[in-house]
């Protein structure tokens, strides 16, 4: 079994489920069910997220070896239930479960219909995040992570805003289109590796020429998961329709699972095809970085704007896990982290005043620090991390990037940078319109400051952004020995990069110029 | 015990259901129409005992014309278990609409003796014979509103085209006979890997496949599935829908890889691009629907053509895999039309329309589960159980290395999942429309629940046993 002599990561996974069907079948009148379902569910995460601490403090960070291992034949001859997490897993299990009980909270109030299914549908979300995470068996991973587009594509669809059944559709089928290549690669390498166990396949040399086809399958399900340029589109689309706690869990835990899948799969099963293909991945990196940035500085609605960003922050990742080198991997690791945070308290920031205005149209609102000072600091803060200031989680990922980056390519570190400062201008311009100038709307005046319930839901994600920020070796740690691992394991394939330190010849000395002296 | 004794005793499953429905005929005939509930349960009793005598005994009978060896076992136990549904899930049905005919039940187990007749024959007349006989049925059953002009079309189109379908089948038989010397499966194999020309076999192989394929509905000759699902009873189409697809399934792959099983090279052309079309069309076809059984109907075509896929591949494992889809196809289509049964207004007319089930989720939020859960698993979205026969047809392309096939037939199941997510859409996202009356039948929310857990993720818990049987009932081919 494991060190803690239970199966723990099925019982994180059984905790949600259990408690979605419990919402689901719970009697009473509707007044009931829904007070009855938001407990449950906020009960059933808190459980989760404690667990999840245990999970970490548990955790040997000294061995890149896949921990809480759990193996049941249940599917022979075909694949197994098998978990087990590394460190960068527990680092995105973290992640999830931290979100979930915010995300509960966040739809409190906001949502008043159908709330068991809407609980429901959160509870199964959370239950296939850890899945994705904590699965040790291709196929298995690949079930869970297509599942999450059932619970998803209900709660875009059913809780959405106005144009929700045009995003629901299109998130679904991008996002289907991209995963099923990717299963006729995973059968492929399953008849050929004769394993499904992912351990194994991480150590699995795959001909070179098969690595190419096999990378570009995988590439389809995560650049659009991810989700990469230029198929982003579905992005901003389902993140507008969906509601905020929609939103937190798609741009903080979902799009994860595009980042999670390049360090799980496509860089340690194929080095050589990863090395091969960086130019293609670093040139949507880089058209990512300006070309959404430029994007987001347009942008009227607030919603599209951060999903904008999140697309620019995205592509950090990919330079960063691209850079085959250990600073671009843990930076790309800690960009994910933060983004995950930081996005998700800028929809919380966002939710907020659409919970006062039902509106995310940013010309309505102005002059939000006069009389909503909380919120005007907290949002600050967290425009800040986005961006990247010092003392923020956002520095932390973003500088370790770059230096990974400038290390792979130099006009790489160039774009890459100009993104930062791009994110600098959509973001403090965001904010200078919305919390800033004249308080002059009466409706705008009229709004009240964080109550006590939504003062919770952001100022732990802010504890945390800055713990990040200042002690980042906090969450480096545990992910230590796996990013040494995988970077032994893609060292071989590793491309020259053209910033490397190379001894210089000595100069000639003019020897005409001695004889003349 | 004398070769007719032994022949007979093989044969025992489908003489308990010949004899025992000409019995329930009889009592028919003289109770009248009152009889319907007892002969219903009668049928089913029949099917079940012709299910147990099944382990009875094995081989080959009646001087090589029948056999009955693990993979037709393995068939008649589906196709009995569909049969034996489709028959219980028509009586409130039935009952309500003044239709409650006796020979119903009757009908249905004679067309289930004939689908049994077919996936035992070893010889392309006994195949003849069984498909006569189920289709016999099968025309009458279309036709079974015979007050109602629309079932009345049904049948009659079914007929026609099911006669001009079996024309062209016995024309490939002909052929067949004319230039390998035989009817016997294995003797044309025996032929065909002595190398006979080629050319002439070639034309009544496909003559032969394009006669089965209209009775598992694959594109080109699908033309005819939406319209007699749309017209024939709801029961009837849910019946249509499974039974005789898995039969007739189950008789292509041992006329396809038993007796041409080396002429592969020259039908898997034939199969694959039947399969795609049927993948393409399906999809595309049902886009525009607004009536729900044909929305079914070319749901059925689509799903056909990734079964086919599976026959493609011509290995074990694709066998195995187009036995294992064929099963889980049956239970979501059988799970879907048990669902369209409910859907009636509140004056307990059926309904048809797919705007009728806008906004279930609130009125009826269990059925609405259900269909969500039926229309995710056609799709074959994971974690439904719809999924894993997908996932085993596919891998049976890439083991043998049809990995095109595979790469277009996946990214069109994407195209299909598009009508689906709009039935889903309907259900779950639009205004409610009027209610519908209330259940009428425990029995039937009793099947609605058991094959909805069936094809939800508690189905891959079956996974090890199920993949067992069809590996086992595949060994009788290969």
């Amino acid at each position: 079994m494991n060190a803690l002599g239970f199966p723990i990561l099925s019982l994180m996974l059984a905790v949600p489920l259990v408690a979605a069907a419990y919402v689901l079948f719970i009697p009473g009148d509707e007044e009931m069910r829904a007070r009855n379902a938001r407990m449950t569910a906020l009960l059933a995460t808190l459980v989760d997220f404690a667990l999840g601490l245990w999970l970490w403090a548990a955790f040997d960070s000294s061995t890149a070896a896949f921990q809480y291992q759990e193996q049941l034949d249940l599917f022979a001859p075909w694949f197994s239930w098998k978990l087990g997490i590394d460190g960068i897993a527990l680092m995105l299990i973290q992640l999830s479960t931290f979100l979930m009980p915010i995300c509960i909270l966040a739809s409190w109030r906001s949502i008043g219909k159908r709330v068991p299914e809407y609980m429901a549908a959160f509870l199964l979300m959370e239950t296939l995040m850890i899945g994705v995470f904590a699965a040790q068996d291709l196929f298995l991973f690949y079930i869970f992570f297509e599942a999450g587009l059932i619970p998803m594509y209900l709660i875009i669809g059913i809780w959405g805003g106005a144009r929700r059944i045009y995003a629901s559709y299109k998130f679904f089928l991008y996002t289907l289109l991209g995963s099923v290549l990717m299963l006729i690669a995973m059968l492929w390498m399953a008849r050929t590796a004769g394993t499904t166990d992912i351990p194994t396949l991480m150590a699995y040399d795959f001909a070179p020429k098969a690595q190419t086809w096999l990378f570009l399958a995988f590439f389809a399900s995560f650049a659009v998961k991810m989700p990469m340029w230029p198929v982003h589109t579905w992005l901003p689309d389902a993140h507008v329709e969906a509601p905020t706690a929609g939103s937190v869990i798609l741009a903080g835990v979902l799009l994860k699972m595009g980042g999670y899948g390049f360090i799980r799969f496509s860089l340690p099963m194929f080095p050589e095809a990863s090395a091969q293909l960086m130019w293609l991945v670093f040139g949507l990196s880089m058209v990512a970085v300006i070309y959404t940035s430029l994007v987001a500085l347009v942008q009227t609605d607030m919603k599209k704007l951060i999903a904008y960003s999140s697309v620019a922050h995205m592509a950090f990742v990919t330079i960063g896990l691209f850079a085959f080198n250990r600073q671009g991997i843990e930076g790309a690791l800690i960009v994910m982290l933060s983004h995950g945070l930081v996005s998700a308290a800028l929809f919380l920031c966002v939710g907020v005043i659409y919970d006062r205005l039902h509106t995310r149209e940013i010309a309505r609102y102005g002059g939000l620090s006069d009389n909503m000072p909380r919120y005007a600091l907290l949002f600050l803060f967290f425009t800040m991390a986005s961006v990247g200031l010092p003392g923020t989680s956002g520095f932390v990922g973003e500088f370790l990037v770059l230096v990974g980056a400038y290390e792979a390519h130099s006009w790489l570190a160039f774009v890459a940078t100009t993104g930062i400062i791009l994110g600098a201008a959509y973001m403090l311009y965001l904010y200078r319109r919305v919390a800033y100038g004249a308080l002059d709307k009466p409706d705008v005046a009229a709004m009240q400051d964080l109550s006590s319930r939504e003062m919770w839901l952001l100022a732990p994600i802010a504890a945390v952004v800055l713990w990040m920020g200042v002690y980042p070796e906090s969450f480096l740690k545990p992910m230590r020995v796996s990013v040494s691992s995988l970077l032994a394991r893609i060292e071989r394939a590793a491309p020259e990069g053209d910033a490397r330190i190379v001894m210089g010849k000595p100069a000639a000395v003019p020897a005409q110029a001695e004889a003349h002296h | 015990m004398s070769p007719i004794n032994s022949s007979l005793f093989l044969a025992l499953p489908e003489l308990i259901l010949v004899a025992g429905s000409i019995a329930a005929l009889l009592i028919g005939a003289f109770v009248g129409d009152r009889s319907l509930r007892v002969i219903s349960w009668l049928s089913v009793g029949l099917l079940a005992a012709a299910g147990l005598s099944l382990g009875c005994a094995s081989g080959l009978g009646y001087e090589g014309l029948y056999v009955a060896d693990g993979f037709s076992s393995f068939l008649k136990v589906v196709i009995y278990a569909a049969a034996a549904i489709s028959i219980l899930m028509a009586l409130p049905y039935l009952e309500r609409t003044k239709a409650g005919r006796f020979e119903y039940p009757i009908l249905l187990t004679f067309g289930a003796a004939g689908m049994s007749v077919m996936v035992s024959a070893t010889d392309m007349l006994t195949l003849y014979v069984g498909l006569e006989l189920q289709s016999l049925a099968a025309y009458v059953l279309a036709a079974f509103h015979r007050g109602e002009t629309r079932s009345s079309e049904a049948g009659l189109k079914y007929f026609v085209l099911g006669a001009l379908a079996s024309g062209i089948l016995l024309y490939g038989i002909s052929l067949v006979y004319g230039f390998t010397g035989t009817t016997q499966f294995g003797q044309i194999a025996e032929a065909l890997a002595s190398g006979t020309s080629a050319l002439g076999v070639m034309f009544g192989i496909t003559f032969v496949l394009a006669g089965l394929a209209f009775k598992i509905s694959a594109v080109p000759f699908h033309m005819w599935t939406p319209d007699v699902y749309e017209g024939a009873p709801t029961p009837v189409a849910a019946f249509f829908s499974a039974a005789p697809k898995v039969a007739a399934m189950g008789l292509l792959l041992r006329v396809t890889l038993g007796a041409f099983g080396d002429a592969a090279g020259d039908w898997r052309q034939i199969v694959i691009f039947a399969s795609l079309a049927s993948i393409v069309l399906g999809a595309l076809g049902a886009i525009g629907q607004s009536n729900i059984k044909r929305l079914l109907a070319y749901s059925s075509i689509n799903n056909v053509g990734f079964a086919l896929i599976g026959l493609a591949a011509g290995n074990p494992e694709g066998a195995a895999a187009v036995l294992f889809y064929m099963v889980v196809y049956a239970a979501m289509t059988l799970g879907a039309f048990l669902c369209v049964l409910q859907m009636r207004d509140a004056d307990g007319r059926a309904v048809e329309t797919l705007a009728s089930l806008s906004g279930l989720s609130r009125s009826r939020p269990g059925l609405a589960a259900a269909f969500a859960i039926f229309m995710f698993s056609l799709a074959g979205i994971p974690p439904l159980f719809g999924f894993w026969p997908k996932f085993l047809v596919f891998d049976a392309a890439v083991a043998a290395g049809l990995l095109p096939l595979a790469v277009i037939g996946i990214a069109a199941s994407v195209i299909g999942a598009f009508y689906y997510l709009k039935v889903i859409k309907m259900i779950y996202f639009d205004e409610p429309a009027p209610l519908f009356a209330p259940a009428d039948s425990r029995l039937n929310l009793g099947l609605i629940a058991l094959t909805a857990a069936f094809v939800s993720p508690l189905g891959y818990l079956s996974i090890t046993p199920l993949s067992a049987a069809t590996a086992a009932a595949v060994k009788a081919l290969f």
